[in-house]
């Protein structure tokens, strides 16, 4: 049997991916002697759970954590605080599975084509780097490059002794996502995977990425900043702000009755592609502000229409309202909020 | 209304010592006052190389122009360098995709807006501070006063691209180029930027043409879309037009290949291979080798610029009514 094939142990119904409590917070500068010292809190205290074959879509801003999500659960940087568990076996504990083990299950796409591959090496020997450092023989990694170019559509005759700089943004991407694909990992991360594609390559990408999906039996874990991208990509969205969980749902439930006043703003924001429709208004004013120094109590009270009293002082919890989950003290019943129900 | 601007069978050409790229291959368009045009095109199409020649920001010693673009009648591409130092700045104006780089970093936002209005009017340095300021308000930067004296990088993305509006608007152009204002700004940022354009255009009847490859943020700002293809415009027609009954097959699966609301779980109609390499002149029409409707006859020379109904052109031999353009 061929050993790199990872089985599922869990069942389907055991989230492939769960990671609980995720904190990161970056020093920047440095006061005297270590006083005064600042922090960007990049992500804060965040738990999410992938199911296995979903695709979860993450959408936020810039400076939103986003990013330092997806380097978070493939251990590219280390949590400050909280666990992860892959299908049952805690990651990096003992009894649990090394980070190593972690990689080969759960890959990544980077946004950047051409930085994310080594400009010395061939496409075929970037695709055989990883196989055969885990043990392939040479013989069979090179049939694997094979397979794996086919599956992205580059013909290996053509690409397979090419170097990234003879390739197009799309074509390298492709390469990204077949050496994504070379240890068979069960989770792709996509992180911002198309956004530098041009529309017509970008419209190809999707479309490959929902065949692999199927034909591979993949998860993905789908970041991008285009609402439209990941509305017509995930099974699930979180939206984040200034490193927080905002909203989470299923793709129809945060896109079709938005809870959070961020969340609404944000795909209000989306600019209409009806020139009878133009957008009238701005749906919220201002700038994110500086992950720095967030705002006290519920970050976004800074630009909320709604912001009261209680927002500044209390941090709102993700809690389930309908069919969503929603950090907003509007959807607490007895928060204090004037447009809360009573308890 | 007369025409503000007035481009002719544009060629741009750059030469390096290993090969010659022809960025811009007969562009022919014109532009009124107080009418925004859109150039809608995907990397390499040309688009922002057709925007900045109209100020002829390109390397003299490695650029070719050819053919003619007329700004309220003056030939661009003959004028010497006085004449070209007062049309940067104070007759056209432009503002950049990223205005952290446009920007001098070791000045104050308010020293750069003055200096140019000095440089532009002769006005006195109270009373070009003092224009500035009145700037920074329009562009509805908060607390204005203050941030005439912030650095750039003491500025948000948004604020930055606010207050490069402001430097643009300073000394009254009657003509706006904007080439992707809002592509590094965040979602919530970008409505914000796209209706100040708007609505200052408006106010101050200015001739806009809006560099894009969002068709979203092109039809959210322009009159009319033209959208390029390897150099040429393929498609030029009113913004209505092009949404509803795109003609050009690019701009048709440019448009299809978009994702927006409710294409969940479709198949995406994508444009097959790639834009081509602009080292060669092209003998037919440059999207034939991706095009689903190609006739032999589309490979043996390029397709005019042919006119379907009502200010709609096409560049296409398929396009209905072959009306010579």
């Amino acid at each position: 049997m061929d050993t790199m094939i990872p089985v599922d142990r869990g069942g389907p119904a055991q989230p492939l991916l769960l990671a609980s409590g995720l904190r990161k917070h970056f020093p920047v500068g440095g006061g005297l002697l270590g006083r005064g010292r600042k922090v960007v809190r990049a992500v804060d205290d965040l738990t999410l759970s992938v199911a296995k074959g979903e695709t979860l879509g993450v959408v936020g801003e810039s400076g939103c954590g986003k990013s330092t999500v997806a380097r978070l659960l493939i251990r590219l940087i280390k949590p400050d605080r909280g666990t992860m568990v892959l299908d049952g076996d805690p990651v990096d504990e003992p009894h649990g599975i090394t980070v190593n083990e972690l990689r080969r299950q759960v890959q990544m796409v980077f946004q950047d084509s051409y930085a994310s591959l080594n400009p010395r090496l061939t496409i075929a020997e970037t695709l055989a780097f990883a196989p055969k450092a885990h043990g392939l023989p040479a013989a069979q990694a090179r049939e694997r490059v094979r397979d794996l170019l086919s599956k992205v559509g580059l013909d290996p005759n053509n690409y397979a002794e090419r170097y990234p700089h003879e390739l197009s943004g799309g074509q390298r991407q492709r390469v990204n996502i077949a050496r994504a694909l070379a240890l068979r990992p069960r989770l792709v991360i996509l992180d911002e995977a198309v956004s530098a594609l041009d529309k017509s390559v970008e419209a190809q990408v999707l479309n490959m990425l929902v065949d692999l999906k199927s034909e591979l039996g993949l998860t993905y874990l789908f970041i991008s900043h285009d609402l439209n991208v990941v509305q017509y990509l995930s099974d699930r969205v979180l939206v984040m702000y200034l490193g927080k969980i905002v909203e989470l749902g299923p793709v129809e439930a945060i896109y079709g009755n938005p809870q959070h006043p961020y969340t609404r703003a944000l795909l209000s924001a989306r600019p209409s592609m009806d020139p009878r429709k133009r957008t009238k208004e701005a749906p919220i004013q201002g700038d994110p502000p500086n992950p720095i120094d967030p705002p006290s109590g519920c970050r976004f009270r800074t630009r909320c229409p709604f912001a009261e009293e209680v927002c500044a002082k209390l941090e709102p919890a993700l809690a389930e309202t309908g069919r969503q989950a929603v950090a907003c003290h509007m959807s607490v019943a007895g928060s204090g909020h004037s447009k809360a129900v009573a308890a | 209304m007369s025409d503000l601007l007035q481009v002719r069978d544009l060629h741009v050409t750059f030469k390096t010592p290993d090969r010659t790229v022809h960025a811009v291959n007969g562009v022919s368009f014109d532009l009124k006052r107080g009418e925004t045009l859109g150039i809608l095109g995907e990397s390499g199409s040309g688009k922002s190389v057709t925007l900045r020649s109209i100020l002829r920001l390109h390397p003299e010693h490695r650029t070719r122009w050819s053919g003619s673009i007329r700004m309220e009648g003056d030939e661009v591409l003959d004028m010497g360098s006085r004449a070209l130092g007062d049309l940067r700045g104070r007759r056209v104006a432009m503002i950049f995709q990223e205005p952290a780089t446009a920007f001098d970093p070791v000045f104050t936002v308010g020293h750069q807006i003055a200096e140019t209005i000095r440089r532009h009017t002769g006005k006195s340095e109270s009373d070009a501070w003092k224009r500035a300021k009145e700037l920074l308000e329009l562009v509805r930067i908060p607390s204005p006063a203050q941030r005439l004296k912030a650095y750039p990088f003491e500025m948000s993305g948004g604020m930055r691209q606010r207050a490069m509006i402001a430097l643009a608007l300073s000394c009254n152009p009657s003509l706006l180029l904007a080439d992707e204002p809002t592509t590094a700004l965040d979602a919530t940022v970008q409505i914000q930027v796209l209706l100040l354009i708007r609505e200052l255009q408006r106010e101050f009847d200015l001739g806009v043409i809006f560099v894009t490859h969002d068709i979203g943020v092109a039809v959210e700002v322009s009159d009319r879309i033209g959208v390029m293809y390897a150099g040429k415009i393929v498609e030029l027609a009113p913004v209505e037009k092009m949404v509803d009954a795109p003609q050009h097959p690019y701009s048709r699966g440019l448009l299809a290949s978009t994702v927006h609301d409710g294409m969940r779980g479709q198949r995406l109609e994508a444009i097959p291979g790639a834009p081509p390499d602009l080292a060669e002149v092209p003998t037919g029409c440059s999207f034939a080798p991706r095009c689903k409707f190609v006739r032999p006859d589309c490979t043996t020379a390029p397709p005019n610029l042919r006119a379907t109904g009502d200010s709609h052109l096409v560049r296409c031999v398929l396009a209905e009514t072959a009306v010579a353009a």
